[in-house]
């Protein structure tokens, strides 16, 4: 049992490693969807996603099958996928519209988009005189405790109480005023399509990846290069190549020791931010028609100051990686100890004009489809990260880099200058994961 | 339709299943036109691979950079054994123009071994090819995935 074998979590968590049970042991991963993903926010989706009355969308949180669902009056739902009859699933298909209700397969107990029971084949006659009917709520079906909303992201909570999202999201909350504020309309719009991944590996080692500003430049060299030769190839025949290699080739043109300019700023739950960019705000003429547009919406002042947000990469603890100046969304749902999926979503600024689409579209394709160019080599290194942890050739991780040259704020963690480099992302998030998993509620 | 018309689609398409199988990448991308588009949508709705999601939209660049990225030593992921197999059935000849072009409607079956694994793909091909000397060049070759629509376990590294 766990108990025998790690009496005390907290034991597992140093200020600079980890032990690498916490990355392979099939019961602190259940631990952790009960501690930490089954009670903390978890994102769901985009309300944009379900437009019309009935339209749904599956979506796990932990280890729950929920369904994110348009109310006829105009409300988001989150509901348990699942039928208080007899435990049916409701939705089998992964997103769809349910009609006027919904309607259970097995024995036709229907149900409002919100949950609640409508009608049961006979009602009357099968159920008079029983504790089961419409007065009785174990008889429709059952909502995530709380769910939230900010700027159209939703995001569900299964344990009734806790941080409000705003409360819980905090600073980490300018991954969508970054996105929607680069919109001249101040939103964005889901682009209807998802490209999912799996990676055979712990979710842990995904989050702790994303602020990793060391590994591009060893693991995305390859590629790097080969774009960093096009491009130039490119650029000799017509003068200027497409940004899009520019995003590529930066993988190798930006070296290890220029990593280091960027910077993290780690805070509670375990957010982060790793600011600085490649280079997004170029003068091209569609970026100068571009902000012509911002500047009639917000005015030059505040155009300038929604442009000049430095940031590269936004992480929302436990399972939330989002790009918002090029409008990608990463989530992260833990399958098992060592399989994780990912759903990576692209969003369109509303307003904006379309080659600015374009552009964060091209990075959408070719970053973060299934034929990536540049995840293959993340995903080969995580698994045979995940292979090493599950071997007896070493009890712990180590993130020792820039150790104990942070500096801390009021609570907010910043790297030291020039240290961007630094671990400080990953020491903050385990940090996080010891104080979730030691509050054993 | 002609016999020939017929003959000559179906050998075009094993030899490019061929050099796919034999990673022979810069003779594969020769079969293309200089302006010919490789795409794989993520959804067979698609009807255009412009400004939409795709699994792969690439011109001759992108496949340069995706064969060198290939090449490099530090390819990490290229790096364990692999290789494919396709089997291209079912060839249909949609269209065949005047000049000589052709649209041609294809299956294939993919196996794909990385280490110790094996993968599964199967699709169709839809074939958009210029009557060129000495055979046809790919204007546009269209690769709708049966799973298109399923979870990657593992991404794709090459084209299929």
């Amino acid at each position: 049992m766990l108990q025998e074998r790690i009496p005390d979590l907290s034991q597992c968590v140093e200020p600079d490693r980890v032990r690498k049970e916490v990355y392979t042991d099939p019961q602190i991963f259940e631990l952790e969807m009960q501690r930490i993903h089954e009670r903390y926010w978890v994102y769901c989706g985009h309300e944009s996603q379900v437009p019309k009355p009935g339209d749904y969308t599956t979506v796990q949180i932990g280890r729950q099958p929920l369904l994110l669902v348009r109310g006829k009056d105009k409300g988001v739902h989150v509901l348990y996928n699942r039928c208080p009859h007899r435990g049916n699933m409701m939705c089998g298909d992964r997103h769809g519209n349910t009609g006027e209700f919904f309607r259970c397969s097995y024995h036709a107990w229907t149900f409002q988009h919100d949950g609640m029971l409508r009608s049961i084949p006979m009602m009357e006659a099968g159920y008079a005189g029983t504790r089961y009917g419409k007065d009785n709520p174990d008889c429709s079906m059952k909502k995530a405790a709380r769910v939230e909303s900010y700027r159209g992201f939703v995001f569900a909570s299964l344990a009734e109480d806790g941080p409000t999202l705003l409360e819980f999201l905090g600073a980490s909350k300018i991954a969508f005023d970054d996105m929607c504020d680069r919109a001249p309309a101040g939103e964005v719009e889901i682009v209807p399509n998802c490209f999912r991944v799996i990676q055979h590996s712990n979710w842990k080692i995904f989050l702790e990846n994303q602020l990793d500003a060391l590994h591009p430049s060893v693991v995305h060299q390859s590629t790097g290069r080969a774009a960093h030769e096009v491009e130039k190839d490119i650029a000799k025949k017509t003068g200027k190549a497409p940004l899009s290699y520019h995003m590529l080739s930066a993988f190798a043109t930006v070296t290890i020791d220029k990593w280091d300019n960027f910077q993290t700023l780690n805070y509670p739950y375990g957010h982060c931010i790793l600011t600085g960019y490649m280079g997004l705000r170029p003068k091209d003429p569609d970026t100068l028609a571009y902000e012509k547009v911002m500047h009639k919406a917000y005015g030059k002042a505040r155009t300038e100051e929604i442009l000049g947000v430095n940031i590269h990469h936004v992480l929302i603890y436990p399972g939330l990686s989002v790009q918002s100046p090029l409008q990608q969304l990463r989530a992260v749902r833990p399958l098992g100890v060592d399989k994780t999926l990912t759903e990576i979503w692209h969003f369109r600024l509303k307003g904006a004009p379309e080659p600015i689409y374009r552009r964060s579209l091209a990075y959408y394709n070719l970053v973060n489809s299934p034929a990536t160019l540049i995840n293959a080599d993340d995903l080969e290194n995580f698994w045979k990260c995940h292979q090493g942890l599950a071997s007896d050739g070493g009890d712990w991780v180590s993130f020792g880099r820039f150790h104990g040259r942070d500096i801390e704020k009021n609570g907010v963690v910043e790297t030291g200058p020039n240290m961007g480099t630094s671990e400080a992302p990953m020491r903050n998030q385990m940090k996080a994961w010891a104080d979730y998993m030691g509050s054993g509620r | 339709m002609s016999v020939k018309a017929q003959h000559d689609a179906e050998q075009f398409l094993y030899r490019q299943a061929a050099l796919l199988d034999d990673k022979r990448w810069q003779d594969w991308i020769d079969l293309f036109t200089a302006d010919g588009v490789y795409w794989m949508p993520p959804d067979a709705s698609y009807q255009t691979w412009d400004g939409q999601p795709a699994i792969f939209a690439e011109d001759r660049d992108l496949m340069a950079v995706r064969m060198k990225r290939v090449l490099h030593p530090d390819a990490w992921s290229q790096k364990p054994l692999w290789g494919t197999n396709h089997v291209v059935s079912n060839v249909i000849v949609d269209k065949a123009a005047k000049n000589g072009d052709l649209v041609v409607r294809s299956r294939f079956h993919m196996l794909e071994l990385r280490r110790d694994d094996v993968r599964h793909f199967a699709g169709q091909y839809t074939h958009h090819l210029k009557k060129a000397k000495g055979g046809y060049r790919i204007k546009l070759q269209r690769v709708d995935m049966t799973n298109a629509q399923a979870a990657y376990d593992y991404v794709l590294q090459v084209w299929v």
